[in-house]
């Protein structure tokens, strides 16, 4: 008899009582939506801008490698999307445009449609995503339900950068991937 | 090593004792805060728990469902009994990818079946990428706590580890130059390799796909440039519905570090293209954990580690003095059950003060688990070759009399004795611990006089 075989049949033969699945209450937030999400994004060391501090800011910066998938920004893009995804190794900023937020927590959802290379938000060296107002939820039982039956081979809460506390409990932002997360929030 | 034994070796360093306790502490006051932000605090560790009773109960059908519906995505789905199949199965793939080389995100359920070093035997050199574990492979140790790995070790030893390994400036303990430096290392191994392995927080049924939770995002760096993702998931790990991972979700930052949610929170349904998933589904133990009625609810365990960092004894005395993969009060009742021989401190580590049991964000009831794993393991105390101090207690429980016997000898014994019989290393409890004054009377003898 297989492993499979082997497992399923124990615990088959373990006598349990019946159970119940509960229902889910719909729990929400008190308070505004948009204070409490530029709240939890600073809370997990991000920030949120408006537009106009956004491209003040990129200007800056003087990257030189830049990949917009976001529509009101596609004009900053200087750098093709590489057919092998090792190429994005030294991308200094992806700008990519995300479903919804969740405001309890800061999360954003992104699936395979906003990621061309699912890497993309981890390998690039900033990211900013950029996120209408109304697109934001109370809670993850409402993102869950918004998500519903959506099928996608991939999908992702992002609520901040890449942050470490390994060392003596200090907090690091910028371990592996992305240093910093902007979010314009328009 | 039996707990006490390892325990005192923790403590001969009284200063990084401290600090350990007091830090471990700050996590626990941080997820305390967090979780008084939510009203529904309460009602979400109650629905988490049903969840979870109700997957313990239908494991199987759910087990036969994940399994159809992450094929039905393309996930190659596999079955080990135990340890020993769940590395030949990995060690499998890497020999038909023509793979020696590969990186891994923190698998608690790699490290309980001592992957690493089955690997490495075998010519597969293995990177361990969360900085923590990376920090304690390099120093060759296991994971001292299951969310914070290298949470027993100072700056000033991690300075000198990565300035011999990582040659970083002699000297130079600021944090933020320490993790760059492991970040450039590292991610040439992420760069590198073509099979990246993970575990899995939560598998759900109802989609047949499995989420990851990191802050560091190095599960994510591993698997999306590796040709072959391996995932490796304990049976007790799936959920039932997508809806459910709105409650997890919620539950585990929350109560792990006191944080809203982790960073990154991957769902993998299928594979990209032109890539493979493969799911390593692990038995090893957990089916007969799940017979045993007692200790069946310690299965439900999210591995967020609160309980270690609420408890006095593994604030108090490290990780490494249990000995076990998964260390504190929720690896004292998972581990007897795995080896109740080698494991039989475990439980008696604990002041059962309930603690644990009150933070656990699925309401295990560890404390009564491990008064229950202490009565399993002095009704075989003859076989283990208990110490005498033990049997003698087990003697005076078991008869009244012979309870208000003793009880009043030591009354007066503890008031007669030389110091140097109570403090004696037969007596593990004696260390840095002074004895009470010893009261005129017991509790019987008072409660006649004044409300008989």
């Amino acid at each position: 008899m297989s492993s499979r075989e082997n497992i399923l049949k124990a615990i088959r033969g373990i006598q349990r009582e019946r159970k119940e699945l509960p229902t889910l209450p719909d729990f929400k937030l008190e308070g505004d939506l948009v204070d409490l999400f530029i709240r939890a994004i600073q809370a997990n060391k991000g920030e949120v801008m408006g537009e106009e501090e956004f491209n003040n800011w990129v200007s800056s910066c003087d990257f030189h490698s830049i990949i917009s998938l976001s529509e009101p920004f596609q004009s900053l893009s200087t750098f093709e999307l590489p057919e092998d995804p090792h190429h994005l190794n030294h991308l200094q900023l992806a700008i990519i445009q995300g479903q919804f937020g969740v405001a309890e927590n800061g999360a954003i959802w992104l699936n395979d449609s906003q990621l061309p290379h699912r890497v993309l938000p981890f390998i690039t060296e900033h990211l900013v995503i950029v996120l209408s107002k109304e697109n934001l939820v109370d809670t993850l039982h409402q993102a869950y339900e918004r998500i519903g039956e959506e099928h996608s081979g991939f999908g992702l809460f992002v609520a901040g950068p890449s942050k470490t506390a390994d060392i003596e409990q200090s907090l690091v932002v910028g371990a592996h991937g992305a240093k910093s997360l902007r979010v314009v929030l328009m | 090593m039996s707990h006490p034994k390892a325990a005192s070796q923790f403590l001969k360093d009284h200063a990084n004792s401290l600090w350990h306790d007091e830090t471990l502490w700050m996590v626990r006051e941080k997820r305390d805060a967090i979780s008084k932000t939510i009203p529904e605090w309460e009602e979400l560790r109650n629905l988490a728990s049903q969840i979870k009773d109700k997957v313990l109960s239908n494991l199987d059908v759910y087990l036969e469902n994940f399994e159809a519906n992450a094929q039905k995505n393309g996930i190659k789905v596999h079955w080990a009994k135990d340890a020993a199949e769940h590395n030949q199965i990995v060690l499998g793939i890497l020999r038909e990818k023509n793979c020696q080389a590969i990186v891994k995100s923190k698998s608690i359920l790699t490290e309980e079946c001592h992957l690493n070093p089955y690997l490495e035997k075998n010519g597969v050199e293995v990177v361990d990428t969360d900085l923590g574990e990376r920090i304690v492979q390099f120093l060759q140790q296991p994971p001292s706590h299951i969310v914070m790995p290298a949470i027993h070790l100072k700056k000033r030893d991690i300075s000198a580890l990565f300035h011999e390994k990582l040659q970083t400036e002699k000297g130079n303990e600021d944090p933020s130059y320490l993790t760059n430096a492991a970040r450039l290392h590292l991610r040439k191994k992420f760069l590198g390799s073509k099979v990246a392995i993970t575990g899995v927080n939560f598998g759900v049924a109802e989609t047949g796909e499995f989420v990851v939770c990191t802050n560091e995002g190095n599960a994510d760096m591993g698997v999306h440039l590796a040709d072959v993702h391996i995932a490796c998931m304990g049976i007790e790990k799936i959920i039932p519905r997508r809806k459910d991972l709105g409650v997890f979700l919620r539950l585990l930052a929350r109560s792990a570090t006191g944080q809203p949610i982790t960073n990154y929170n991957s769902h993998f349904r299928s594979p990209a293209k032109g890539k493979e998933i493969h799911l390593v589904l692990v038995d090893n133990g957990r089916s007969l954990q799940l017979a045993r009625e007692k200790f069946r609810n310690s299965l439900k365990c999210i591995r967020c580690g609160a309980c270690m960092n609420t408890c006095p004894i593994y604030r108090r005395s490290g990780g490494y003095s249990y000995g076990s993969t998964v260390p504190g009060p929720i690896g004292s009742i998972l581990s007897p059950g795995l080896d109740m021989k080698k494991y039989s401190t475990l439980p008696f580590a604990s002041t059962l003060c309930g603690s644990c049991s009150d933070v656990c964000p699925v309401k295990i009831n560890i404390h009564e688990q491990l008064y229950e794993w202490r009565q399993e393991i002095t009704k075989h105390h003859g076989e283990f070759g208990k110490g005498l101090s033990m049997k003698l207690a087990s003697g005076i429980f078991k008869s009244p009399l012979a309870y208000k016997i003793s009880g009043s000898t030591m009354r007066k014994a503890i008031k007669l004795l030389p110091k140097g019989l109570i403090y004696n290393p037969l007596n593990v409890w004696g260390k840095n611990r002074d004895l009470p004054e010893a009261p005129k009377e017991s509790f019987q003898e008072w409660y006649k006089k004044n409300r008989g």
